[in-house]
């Protein structure tokens, strides 16, 4: 039997999604394929699989990507798939346990890049944003939510970089005495 | 003299390294060879065997037909790094060892 769920995640909260994929595992509904805001479970044994996931370095086509794919299916996971440059992997539980970074740094490339992934749309969205809304003012124009929309958007965004900042900050205070 | 620290991952690698291994290879060996402690992340490794591969302490081996493998092995210079991290590991040690004995 499969079963489908539509849920969305913002990035700043990969955690959770991640935590979430375990816990359908855990009761016995693992991942098999994603899409846009689409998940697809398989019936499992309950706990059978540990599911793990990361944004890619490249798009998925680049031929880096392809070859990190192989990589980490050489150590025994499985490729679930894509959605954006997100890919999802599982590995049974029986074969250990499966992590995709086990130090400091690789954690904070990781969260580096994922901050990377929306700083431009969001700072893009506070410019447009603060620009719209100057003009409206300045040149008294006719009412326009738009440039609220993009500030709110923008903002909104903003809280998510800083979540991620904060994350990765303290993993930089361990790496001072942990490696 | 190469004194700055490895991390744990990167020395377990080099040592791996001395012969040639693939990537899952690498993580069985260092859970061996740390009895069961360190384990590798798939990531955590992928991108230190780049890192390893650009500085040129290690190579790639040409891949076999029938193998999708990639193997990989320590260089001259990968060895010279990675005595010169015994030396300083055995150096820690040895103070460690004599605050012991103060103990």
């Amino acid at each position: 039997m499969r079963k489908v769920v539509y849920k969305g995640f913002f990035v700043w909260n990969f955690e959770k999604e991640e935590k979430w994929l375990n816990e359908m595992a855990t009761k016995g509904l693992a991942l098999i394929s994603v899409g846009p805001f689409r998940y697809e479970f398989e019936d499992s044994l309950p706990d059978e699989y540990e599911v793990r996931l990361e944004l890619l370095k490249k798009s998925v086509d680049n031929p880096e990507s392809e070859s990190y794919i192989r990589f980490v299916e050489e150590t025994g996971a499985e490729y679930i798939g894509t959605f954006n440059r997100w890919v999802y992997f599982r590995k049974k539980t029986k074969e250990g346990s499966f992590e995709l970074y086990s130090d400091n740094s690789s954690k904070i490339k990781q969260i580096e890049r994922i901050i990377g992934s929306i700083l431009f749309i969001v700072l893009l969205n506070i410019f447009f944003g603060a620009e719209n809304i100057y003009f409206m003012l300045s040149l008294d124009s006719a009412f326009n939510a738009m440039g609220f929309i993009n500030l709110f958007l923008g903002a909104f965004g903003l809280i998510g970089i800083i979540r991620l900042w904060k994350k990765k900050k303290k993993l930089e205070r361990d790496k001072d005495i942990y490696m | 003299m190469q004194n700055i620290a490895l991390t744990e991952g990167v020395y377990y690698i080099l040592l791996s390294l001395t012969k040639p291994m693939h990537g899952y290879g690498i993580i069985q060996n260092v859970l061996f060879l740390s009895k069961g402690r360190v384990h590798l992340a798939a990531g955590t490794l992928y991108g230190a065997i780049n890192s390893l591969l650009e500085k040129g302490w290690i190579v790639a081996l040409p891949e076999e037909k029938d193998s999708r493998k990639k193997e990989y092995l320590i260089t001259e210079k990968g060895n010279e790094v990675l005595s010169d991290e015994i030396k300083r590991l055995k150096e820690l040690y040895e103070n460690g060892k004599d605050f012991l004995k103060g103990e």
